[in-house]
């Protein structure tokens, strides 16, 4: 995995032509799975997931139970046909921290106090990966949280930034993340300017850390409003002309 | 109330409200001086305090509230009863109408029996008391009970009742709304077939401004052929 087999930025620019400060698109939406109590689809990038959140209801095992509090039980799983490569299905090393980490980002934000003895149940399904997908999956789990009429006292926000060919970048793509030289994911809420989730993975500088810092920051409050947007969508007090008329045609 | 209903603000969890004199309500939290939303939801503002009426989420029970239960599980001396809330309710043998004697309960209620019950304790753990014994409180034993989002319940009632009184009208069913969403219907299969077609339209259009007349329209369109 040495940086020099594959050219990452090309007369100084990203394989894919962004720019370093640059996201790439996303697109979420809310409420998509009617059997949940809420649920959402992210698609950031090539990346495609879906969130579903269950709950709060009766933990079980009893034994895993809090009685002071509800228990936020994330699982990240990746299916077998989200990467070129079949992955073999089921929980690895992997996708277990990473559903302990989504897990204990997402406690930060809502109130467990309210729900002793229950769990809330998050499920983040990976349909397809294409670099930052632990991002994309708390993203979209905090509005599948939203959906649900989870109280919290706010969203969470996940984004990454990397480090390739020395140069400070954001939200890394396929190749940058595979041969780049760093990886630092974080998750952010934005009304409190708090970090729930923070990890490395390769190294920088002090000064460099500090620019990723930035950069995911700001790029988190740009997510931050596509989330808040998508749950307006579904939930918009304006009339809804289309059904109204649908309901007309209906009673005709 | 009307005024409200014209300009309906929606609020999203750590939405700051401008209000500073009023208490945090209902799905809201206080932090620093500032009142916040902590839920997904309309804002309604009442007697001094702000609140969100939450527009998703389960059911949370209170106190008096009258609701569906089925029954998951049988003991000696209590039943347990699924009420769509968080944790499952206990019905105790001494809160049914007949007199049951111990090991004797499943000759009374068995599992999967639908109850109209009344909910009479909620305590800090969030374990639930109910109880049948009262007017109006019964095992329900015909029609068919269908399942809304607890939300919207006070859209299938209606302001003062009117929406349920003209769904038994047009039906003529028996109709009861749990306060958990789920809705016992009972009366002639068409009549029952047309009032759960009709709450699916309250469902699926509850923010739309005239439902009434128009759920009214429909009820009148399909009852002629009876």
């Amino acid at each position: 995995m040495s940086s020099e087999d594959i050219e990452l930025l090309k007369d100084g620019e990203r394989l894919d032509g962004r720019s370093f400060d640059e996201l790439r698109d996303i697109n979420i939406e809310a409420g998509v799975l009617k059997r949940a109590d809420g649920s959402a689809y992210i698609e950031w990038g090539k990346n495609k997931l879906m969130a579903a959140v269950y709950g709060p209801r009766e933990m079980h095992p009893r034994h895993a139970q809090e009685t002071t509090k509800a228990v936020v039980r994330a699982r990240y799983n990746m299916a077998a046909f989200s990467v070129p490569d079949r992955k073999r299905p089921g929980p690895d090393r992997r996708s277990i921290e990473i559903s302990k980490l989504t897990s204990e980002a997402l406690e930060k934000v809502v109130f467990t106090e309210k729900y002793p003895r229950s769990v809330i149940d998050v499920f983040v399904e990976v349909l397809q990966a294409s670099a930052g997908t632990r991002c994309a999956g708390l993203t979209v789990a905090s509005v599948a949280l939203a959906d649900a009429g989870i109280p919290m006292s706010d969203l969470v926000v996940g984004c990454a930034s990397g480090k390739i060919e020395g140069q400070v970048v954001l939200d890394l793509g396929k190749n940058e993340d595979n041969y780049g030289q760093a990886d630092v994911p974080i998750g952010y809420i934005p009304r409190t300017e708090e970090l729930c989730l923070l990890q490395m993975d390769g190294n920088l500088t002090i000064e460099e850390y500090e620019k990723a810092m930035e950069l995911s920051i700001d790029a988190c409050e740009e997510i931050y409003e596509i989330q808040r947007e998508a749950l307006k969508n579904k939930y918009s007090t304006e009339l809804d002309k289309d059904k109204i008329e649908e309901l007309k045609k209906e009673v005709e | 109330m009307s005024s409200e209903d014209v300009d309906r603000e929606i609020l999203l969890p750590g939405d700051a409200v401008e209000e500073k004199d009023l208490k945090p309500g209902r799905g809201m939290f206080k932090e620093e001086d500032k009142i916040y939303a902590s839920r997904l939801g309309v804002k309604r503002v009442r007697s001094g305090y702000i609140n969100v009426a939450a527009q998703s989420g389960r059911y949370e029970p209170q106190e008096g509230e009258k609701v569906i239960g089925t029954v998951t599980d049988i003991n000696s001396s209590f039943w347990m009863v699924d009420v769509n809330a968080p944790n499952p309710a206990v019905l105790h043998v001494n809160d049914v109408p007949w007199m049951v004697d111990y090991g004797d309960t499943a000759s009374y209620i068995e599992v999967g029996d639908a109850l109209l019950i009344k909910i009479t304790s909620v305590d800090e753990q969030n374990k639930m008391q109910v109880t049948m014994d009262e007017e109006g409180l019964k095992k329900l034993s015909n029609g068919q009970i269908i399942e809304i989002p607890p939300s919207q319940v006070p859209r299938v009632i209606g302001r003062g009742g009117s929406m349920i009184s003209m769904l038994k009208k047009y039906t003529d069913c028996k109709i009861f709304v749990g306060q958990n969403g789920r809705i016992w219907i009972d009366g002639d299969l068409e009549g029952q077939y047309l009032a759960a077609k009709a709450i699916k339209m309250i469902e699926e259009n509850a923010q739309a401004v005239g439902l009434t007349d128009l759920v009214k329209e429909f009820l009148e369109k399909n009852t002629d052929g009876f």
